[in-house]
């Protein structure tokens, strides 16, 4: 491996949390990003395959090591560490709409679920997945959310534009039919 | 170990639970699957019906976001059964909205779904250091001013109430209602039982009225007292009028 790989390898190790590339970057000033994404690649494949308990993953916008899947079991068997809590489908309605939306006021959503989502919406917040962007033009000046890294993190994707895209989905927002009358 | 179920909840049929539902557009959407309706061609009035049924056999007819999911349905009932003329080209299906936020909710749920997967699949890989999200965050530090926290103070201390001084109030002995009320049970019958003067729940204060009332109205001869043996029942018996004289 390249020294700037292992470099790269001893911090990715270090760190508890994704880092970007930009993070990563710093660490070396000789070394430019586009000499980065190298590196991060040869340590991608060098992990890659059998080899290995870990891999890399590129996560919410950086990169970590983390376990394989197929040791998920063991390791929680263990205690060693514990799957995150899971969301509840209130959150996940709430939070779909928070990143498809963003940034949305409150009223938006209430109105898209039917429902006040006023306390999920404030669990949310206190979950670290969903954070206040701006203040809206309307009466009141009301607060618009936004996601936060760790939404993408708990979701393993490196960014928003890995959501399915919305005309992707098996419902298309067509307008309804004409109705005959009855 | 053994996850709970994933978050799709259909096909489930009705379990009187509020949990199921994350809200009257859930429930909606659910019916509308169970009987695989058309959503761009609502059959309204029986969707309407189901709805009805479906919040009261759930309990949920108190929910005001059920309530008022059932409000509308019965108003866009109410509008599709207007007459119209055929060739009104002004003529708004009323469900056209109803249908619209139905599809929208339904793309959501699509994408929860999604989001679950999503979620389930990332929490099988940790990372290093791996500590579970606290359940509540920790406060932040602390930052305040003194003038803040004088303030502060002098508010919590205007919310105290003046000391207030416990009047102790003589609970003086109700005797006359008490011998109002055994007149009238002995004017129905002729003999009473003294635990029908006082119950269980009776106080102190009811227990020594009944008793002096007992006695008195002993003394004035309208009734008799008997009492078989030491700590039998006392039993109370109404005496004849004219002999009392």
């Amino acid at each position: 491996m390249s020294p700037l790989a292992k470099l790269l390898e001893a911090a990715l190790f270090a760190a508890s949390r994704p880092l970007t590339v930009e993070e990563l970057a710093s660490l070396d000033s000789s070394a430019g990003e586009a000499a980065v994404i190298a590196a991060l690649e040869e340590l991608r494949a060098a992990y890659g395959g059998d080899g290995h308990g870990v891999e890399l993953v590129e996560i919410a916008q950086g990169w970590q090591f983390l376990t394989r899947r197929e040791y998920a079991e063991a390791i929680e068997r263990a205690e060693f560490a514990l799957r995150t809590r899971r969301l509840s489908p209130a959150a996940l309605e709430t939070v779909a709409i928070v990143a498809y939306r963003q940034p949305v006021g409150r009223l938006e959503i209430d109105e898209i679920r039917g429902v006040d989502s006023g306390a999920v919406l404030d669990k949310l917040v206190e979950r670290g997945l969903v954070e206040v962007v701006t203040r809206g033009e309307g009466l009141g000046r009301p607060l618009l959310y936004g996601t936060t890294p760790q939404f993408l993190e708990i979701l393993g994707l490196r960014d928003l534009d890995e959501l399915p895209r919305l005309e992707e989905l098996s419902v298309a927002l067509r307008p309804p039919a004409p109705a005959e009358p009855e | 170990m053994t996850l709970p179920p994933p978050v799709a909840l259909d096909q489930a049929g009705f379990v009187v639970e509020l949990e199921q539902f994350s809200g009257p557009l859930d429930l909606l959407l659910s019916l509308i699957r169970e009987d695989e309706l058309d959503i761009t061609d609502l059959p309204i009035a029986k969707i309407a019906d189901q709805f009805l049924a479906a919040i009261n056999e759930l309990g949920l007819n108190q929910a005001a976001d059920y309530l008022e999911m059932a409000a509308r349905l019965l108003r866009i009932k109410a509008q599709m059964l207007l007459p119209r003329r055929l060739d009104d080209d002004e003529w708004e299906d009323p469900r056209s909205e109803l249908v619209r936020h139905l599809l929208e909710y339904q793309q959501i749920r699509e994408v929860v779904d999604w989001l679950g997967a999503a979620a389930a699949r990332r929490a099988e890989q940790f990372g290093r250091g791996f500590a579970p999200e606290p359940r509540t965050l920790p406060p932040g530090p602390l930052v305040i001013e003194l003038n803040e926290l004088l303030a502060a103070a002098e508010r919590v201390i205007a919310l105290i109430p003046e000391p207030a001084l416990h009047r102790v109030v003589p609970r003086p002995l109700d005797v006359e209602s008490a011998t109002a009320r055994i007149q009238a049970m002995l004017a129905e019958r002729e003999e009473i039982a003294w635990r029908d003067i006082v119950d269980e729940r009776a106080g102190v204060v009811d227990v020594l009225s009944a008793f002096i009332a007992v006695l008195e109205l002993a003394k004035r001869g309208t009734l008799r007292v008997e009492q078989a043996l030491p700590f039998a029942p006392i039993v109370i018996r109404r005496e004849p009028p004219r002999e009392a004289a």
